[in-house]
C-alpha cells in the first residue's frame, strides 16, 4: 500500500484538486467516490489515503474546508479549491499535459523500431 | 507558487505538532462520517448491515495506521518524537530524584568549572585586547646588559627610531611608567597621541594638544572614568575645571571612557587614576631610560622584518649618540607581551578542566549503566509493545541530554557567579582579569558542553540497550543482570579511567603547589612578617637639603617612639613593587663600553636593614651621621660585592654608581642578597645610598616593624605623624607580606584552581569507585550469602572487596602516572624548585588516592556483615 500511495502521492494531488474544481465542494468519501468511479476502478487505493492527500493539500492552502451537512442529513466536513489551488491545478495539468505527451512520443518511438 | 505552498505547509506542520489533540478529533469525525456513509452504501447495494460494515472497513483499510500516517503527514514527526521524549523523559527524572539531583549537580559543577576557566582563557587568551587594531600593536622594550631583563627605552632614542623606522605606520606611541604620585593620585605620563593611537576617544573633552605636551606647557590632566566617577562624582562640568595638583594648577582637559581600563591590561591591581601629559624633548631625554613604548606594524610588515629593521636602526642610533644610553630593541607582539607568561599556565588549566569534565562523563555514565539494569525490563516492554531500538536509543539520548542541559544551567550560573568573583579579585596579579566576565562565547560554549557531555555519558547506556534480549528481561530471572558480564568489564573500565584522570590532575596540582611552597620558602633576604610601609613624600615646599632631613629625622623619631614599633627606617623602593637600575663601576677599574655592571639602586636611611629584616653581613649599616655635610657612602649585597671585588674585601673601597664624573662613595657595609624583583629571581646587584645624602623627588616610604599585627598600627602611626605632616591618606599603608602576596598571586591562582579541579576530580573518582563496589556487593549477595555458608567469615570477604577495590585503583594509578609522566613535562615551565618527576610528588599523590580507593571500597563491603546466608540463599 505505501509503494502505491508514494507512486500516486503526484497524481493524486492533481486528481483531488481537478475534482474539486470541476464537481465544487465534496466530502473525503465523496471524493474518493468520485475518483474510483471515474478511474473505472482500475486505481484502486485504501480510501484511507485521501485523508493524507487532503491534510497535505490543505497545509499548502490549495484546499479549504468547511464542517457542514451532507445529502442524507450527516455531518461531514466539505472541501473546496482555493484560489491558489486553482492556479496550481493550472501548472500541475500543464506539467501533466507535457510529461504524459513527452512519455507517449517516446513509447511510440519504441514501438517503431 | 509551488514554494509558497511548500512554506506554508511546513508552518502548517510546526503548528500542527501543538495542535495534535484538533486534528486528532477532526480526522476522528472524518472517519466516522466516511464510515458511516460507506456502510449505507453498502446496505443500498442489498449487504447485510454487518457484512456491510465489515466491508467499509476493509474499504477504509487501517483506522490506527491512517490517524498514525496522518499524524506523519500533517505534522514533524522528528520534532513529535523529540516532544513525547521530552515528556516521558521529565516523567522518569522526576520519578528518579536522588539521582537527577546527583547528576545535575556534578554536571552543574565541571559545567560551571570549565566555563569560568574558559571564560578566562578566552578573554586572556583569545579575544583581542581592547585597543584600536590590537593584532598589530607591538611592545617595544630595551634589552639590559646581562641580556635577560627588559628596561626602558630612552627618549632620545625613540624620537629617533620613530623619525627613521619605516615599519610603523604611525609611530610615536609612547607611554611613560613613571608613577608619580600626585595628591595621592596615581598618575601615568602619555605621550600625545597616545590615546588616539590606541583608538580611545576621551569620553568627556579631549586629549592632550601639542602645547601641553611642550616642556613648561600648559599644565593639563586627563582623569580616568574611576577617578572622575569616585572623586569628582562624575561632574559633567568637570572639563576645564582646575584642579591643584602637587602644588600646582592644572586644567583637567578630558576623561577616558570607562572601557579604557590601562592598570587590567598593563599593571593589574594598580589602577590609574590621572593621565599626564609626557614632553618628549631633551629634559625628558635626560631621564634615562623612562619609556614603555607601542608601536604599531604596517599592514604587511611582519614581527620579523620589524625587528630586522630595528636591529640596523639602533645601531646607527648608538653610533649617533655614544652619549646616551645603550640601546638594544626587543619587538614583541602586545598580547604576548601582556599575556604571554601566562598562557602556558592556562593551557594547563584548560587540559585539567577537560579531564576533569571527562571524570565527570565517566561518573555519570557509570550511574547510568547502574539505574540502566534496572530499567531493562523498562526498555524490555517498551520493545515488545513496538519501540524500535532506534527509538529507545534516541529516548536515552534525550534523556541524557536534557539531564546534562539543566546541568549546564546550573553550571552557567554557577560561571557567572564565578566570573564575578575572579573579575572582583584584586588580590591577583593577572592582567586583564577584572575584565572577565560570561558573554556570548563563553554561555555557547557552556551550551556545546553540557550536550556534548549529555551524548557522550548517554552513549554507553545507550548502547546497552541494544543487547538488551526482550525474552530474557521480561522472564522474571531475578538477576537481570546475571549475563552482563560486559557491562561490569564496562563499569570497571570507566572507574579506571576516571581514577586514572583523577591521578593525573592530582599529581599535576601536586607538582604545582609544591612548586608554590617552595617559591615560599625562598629566601627573600628580608622578612616580610610584621613589616609595613607608609608612603611619607616630603612636601614639596621643603626646598632644601637641610629641610627635608630635618623633616625626615622627625619621622623617624615619633615612629620609633610609637609602643609596638621595634625598629623604622626610610626607602625610596619597595621589594616586589619596582625597581631601577644605573651603572656601578669599581672606582680605579676600567670597564669596555657597554659592558658597565648594572646596580639596582636603594636610597634608605638608618633603621631600613632592621625594619626589613635584611642581615648586615659585613662593616657597618647606614647612621643618621651619615649626612650631606659627612664623606659620601654606601653599602653594597653580596652579589655587587663580588661583581665589583672578586675575592676582596669590599668594605671601604670605592664604588661609582652616580655618573663617570662623580668621585664616588666609599663602601661601609655589604648586605644580603634581597629578591626584589620577584620570589623566582635572584637579586642582581645591589647599591645602596643614604636617603641624608641625596637629593631624590621620587617616592619615600616609612618601613616600621612591630610587635603588634601591622594593621593595628595604621591609624596609631597616621596620627603621629599628622603633626608633622598632614596630608596622610589611608590608602598608602601597606604591609610587605602583601606584596609578597601578590608577587604569588597568579601562580597561587593556578595552585588554587588546580587543586579545586582536583579535588573534584578525587572526589568523583572516590564516588565512582563507591558506586561500582557497592553495585557489585548487591549484585553478588546470593554469591557473598554462599561463600559464608560455606564458612567464610564477613571479615574475610569484606577484606577481598577492598582488596578488590584496590586492584581496580592499583590498575587505574597505574595508567594515570604514566600519562601524568608524559603529561607532567608541559608543566616544566611553571614549576620551580621540582623537577616533572618529582618522586615526592608522586608517591605522596598516589597514596592520596589509595587512601580514598580503600575508603570507597571499605564502606560498601560493610554491607557483606549485613547479609543475611539463609535469606540470600533463599532469595535465588
Amino acid at each position: 500500500m505505501e509503494n502505491k500511495a508514494d507512486i500516486l502521492q503526484g497524481t493524486l494531488d492533481l486528481m483531488v484538486l481537478q475534482t474539486l474544481a470541476a464537481m465544487g465542494p465534496l466530502h473525503g468519501y465523496g471524493i474518493a467516490r468520485r475518483i474510483e468511479q471515474i478511474s473505472d476502478e482500475a486505481l484502486k487505493v485504501n480510501q484511507g489515503t485521501i485523508y493524507l492527500c487532503l491534510v497535505r493539500l490543505m497545509q499548502k492552502r490549495w484546499i479549504k474546508a468547511e464542517w457542514g451537512t451532507s445529502k442524507n442529513n450527516r455531518k461531514a466536513r466539505f472541501y473546496s479549491i482555493s484560489k491558489a489551488g486553482q492556479k496550481q491545478l493550472v501548472a500541475e495539468a500543464e506539467n501533466w499535459q507535457r510529461v504524459s505527451g513527452t512519455i507517449g512520443r517516446l513509447l511510440q518511438l519504441k514501438g517503431a523500431r | 507558487m509551488i514554494m509558497l505552498g511548500s512554506i506554508h505547509r511546513i508552518l502548517a506542520r510546526i503548528c500542527a505538532v501543538f495542535q495534535s489533540s484538533d486534528f486528532d478529533r477532526d480526522l476522528h469525525a472524518e472517519i466516522d462520517a466516511h464510515l458511516n456513509l460507506l456502510v449505507e452504501d453498502h446496505i443500498r447495494k442489498g449487504a447485510p448491515p454487518e457484512e456491510a460494515k465489515r466491508l467499509a472497513r476493509l474499504e477504509l483499510g487501517g483506522v490506527s495506521q491512517l490517524r498514525e500516517a496522518h499524524r506523519e503527514v500533517r505534522g514533524l514527526p522528528l520534532l513529535d518524537v523529540f516532544l513525547q521524549d521530552l515528556r516521558y523523559t521529565f516523567r522518569i527524572l522526576r520519578r528518579n530524584a536522588g539521582f537527577t539531583l546527583f547528576t545535575i549537580v556534578i554536571v552543574g559543577l565541571g559545567i560551571g568549572a570549565s566555563s569560568t576557566t574558559f571564560s578566562v582563557v578566552n578573554t586572556l587568551l583569545l579575544r583581542q585586547l581592547p585597543f584600536h587594531d590590537s593584532e598589530r600593536l607591538v611592545w617595544i622594550s630595551n634589552r639590559a646588559d646581562d641580556g635577560v631583563k627588559e628596561w626602558n627605552i630612552q627618549v632620545g632614542h625613540f624620537l629617533d627610531l620613530r623619525d627613521q623606522t619605516k615599519s610603523f605606520s604611525a609611530p610615536g606611541d609612547a607611554k611613560m611608567l613613571i608613577n608619580g604620585e600626585l595628591e595621592r593620585l596615581n598618575s601615568l605620563q602619555v605621550s600625545q597621541n597616545f590615546f588616539s593611537f590606541l583608538g580611545v576617544s576621551p569620553q568627556l573633552g579631549r586629549s592632550f594638544s601639542a602645547d601641553e605636551c611642550k616642556w613648561n606647557g600648559p599644565r593639563a590632566g586627563l582623569l580616568s572614568y574611576d577617578t572622575w566617577k569616585r572623586r569628582f562624582a562624575s561632574d559633567p562640568n568637570i572639563v576645564g575645571r582646575a584642579v591643584t595638583l602637587n602644588d600646582a594648577s592644572v586644567t583637567i582637559v578630558g576623561v577616558a571612557p570607562r572601557t579604557f581600563d590601562f592598570a587590567t591590561v598593563f599593571a593589574p591591581g594598580n589602577p590609574i587614576d590621572i593621565y599626564l601629559p609626557m614632553p618628549l624633548t631633551q629634559e625628558t631625554n635626560g631621564w634615562g631610560n623612562t619609556l614603555a613604548v607601542i608601536g604599531r606594524l604596517k599592514p604587511g610588515v611582519t614581527l620579523q622584518t620589524a625587528r630586522a629593521e630595528f636591529q640596523i636602526l639602533s645601531a646607527q642610533i648608538q653610533k649617533q649618540h655614544p652619549e646616551r644610553n645603550t640601546l638594544r630593541p626587543i619587538l614583541a607582539s602586545l598580547d604576548q607581551h601582556v599575556t604571554g607568561n601566562l598562557r602556558n599556565a592556562f593551557v594547563v588549566l584548560s587540559g585539567a578542566v577537560a579531564m576533569m569534565m571527562l571524570i565527570v562523563c565517566a561518573n555519570v555514565a557509570n550511574l547510568q549503566l547502574a539505574r540502566g539494569v534496572t530499567r531493562q525490563k523498562e526498555m524490555a516492554i517498551r520493545a515488545a509493545i513496538g519501540a524500535g531500538r532506534r527509538r529507545l536509543i534516541r529516548q536515552l539520548l534525550t534523556e541524557n541530554v536534557v539531564l546534562s542541559l539543566c546541568g549546564g544551567l546550573l553550571g552557567v550560573i554557577l560561571a557567572i557567579g564565578g566570573t564575578r568573583l575572579l573579575a572582583g579579585l584584586r588580590a591577583f596579579n593577572i592582567p586583564l582579569l577584572s575584565t572577565v566576565r560570561m558573554d556570548v562565547a563563553p554561555l555557547v560554549f557552556s551550551v556545546l558542553l553540557a550536550a556534548l557531555t549529555g551524548l557522550l555519558f548517554g552513549f554507553i547506556p545507550a548502547l546497552q540497550v541494544t543487547s538488551i534480549s526482550v525474552h530474557d528481561s521480561l522472564k522474571d530471572t531475578s538477576r537481570a543482570s546475571t549475563g552482563s558480564k560486559r557491562h561490569s568489564w564496562i563499569h570497571r573500565g570507566l572507574v579506571v579511567s576516571e581514577i586514572a584522570l583523577a591521578c593525573v590532575l592530582l599529581i599535576g596540582a601536586g607538582l604545582l603547589a609544591r612548586s608554590f611552597l617552595k617559591v615560599l620558602e625562598q629566601n627573600l633576604g628580608f622578612q616580610p612578617e610584621r613589616v609595613a610601609a607608609l608612603r611619607i613624600d616630603p612636601s614639596n615646599s621643603y626646598t632644601s637639603r637641610v629641610q627635608r632631613n630635618t623633616y625626615f629625622n622627625e619621622v623617624l623619631a615619633r615612629a620609633r617612639s610609637l609602643p609596638g614599633i621595634r625598629s623604622a627606617g626610610l626607602t625610596d623602593v619597595l621589594p616586589l613593587a619596582g625597581d631601577r637600575s644605573w651603572d656601578v663601576t669599581a672606582k680605579g677599574k676600567v670597564y669596555a663600553r657597554g659592558h658597565f655592571p648594572e646596580g639596582y639602586i636603594r636610597i634608605v636611611s638608618d633603621g631600613y636593614l632592621a625594619a626589613m629584616g635584611i642581615p648586615l653581613r659585613a662593616g657597618r649599616e647606614f647612621s643618621e651621621q651619615d649626612t650631606p655635610s659627612s664623606e659620601p657612602v654606601a653599602m653594597v649585597n653580596e652579589t655587587l660585592a663580588r661583581t665589583l671585588w672578586p675575592g676582596q674585601n669590599p668594605v671601604d673601597q670605592i664604588v661609582i654608581g652616580e655618573g663617570g664624573s662623580n668621585p664616588g662613595r666609599r663602601v661601609v657595609g655589604v648586605v644580603a642578597d634581597v629578591r626584589h624583583r620577584a620570589l623566582e629571581q635572584e637579586s642582581g646587584n645591589e647599591l645602596y645610598f643614604p636617603t641624608r645624602q641625596r637629593d631624590e623627588s621620587g617616592p619615600v616610604y616609612l618601613v616600621v616593624r612591630t610587635t603588634l599585627p601591622p594593621a593595628a598600627l595604621a591609624s596609631t602611626i597616621r596620627t603621629a605623624l599628622r603633626v608633622i605632616t598632614p596630608d596622610l591618606s589611608g590608602t598608602e599603608f601597606k604591609t610587605i607580606q602583601q606584596l609578597v602576596d601578590k608577587a604569588v598571586s597568579p601562580r597561587r591562582f593556578v595552585v588554587l584552581l588546580l587543586g579545586g579541579f582536583s579535588a573534584f576530580a578525587l572526589i568523583l573518582a572516590a564516588l565512582g569507585i563507591y558506586a561500582v563496589i557497592s553495585y557489585s556487593v548487591n549484585q553478588r549477595t546470593a554469591e557473598l550469602g554462599i561463600r559464608m555458608a560455606l564458612g567464610a567469615s564477613a571479615r574475610d570477604l569484606q577484606q577481598r572487596i577492598v582488596l578488590q577495590t584496590l586492584r581496580l585503583a592499583g590498575l587505574g594509578m597505574l595508567l594515570g602516572s604514566v600519562a601524568a609522566w608524559i603529561f607532567a613535562r608541559t608543566l616544566a615551565s611553571l614549576l620551580f624548585g621540582v623537577t616533572f618527576t618529582d618522586p615526592a610528588t608522586f608517591a605522596a599523590m598516589l597514596l592520596v588516592l589509595t587512601t580514598a580507593a580503600a575508603l570507597a571500597g571499605y564502606f560498601p563491603s560493610l554491607r557483606v556483615s549485613r547479609i543475611d546466608p539463609m535469606a540470600a540463599l533463599r532469595a535465588n
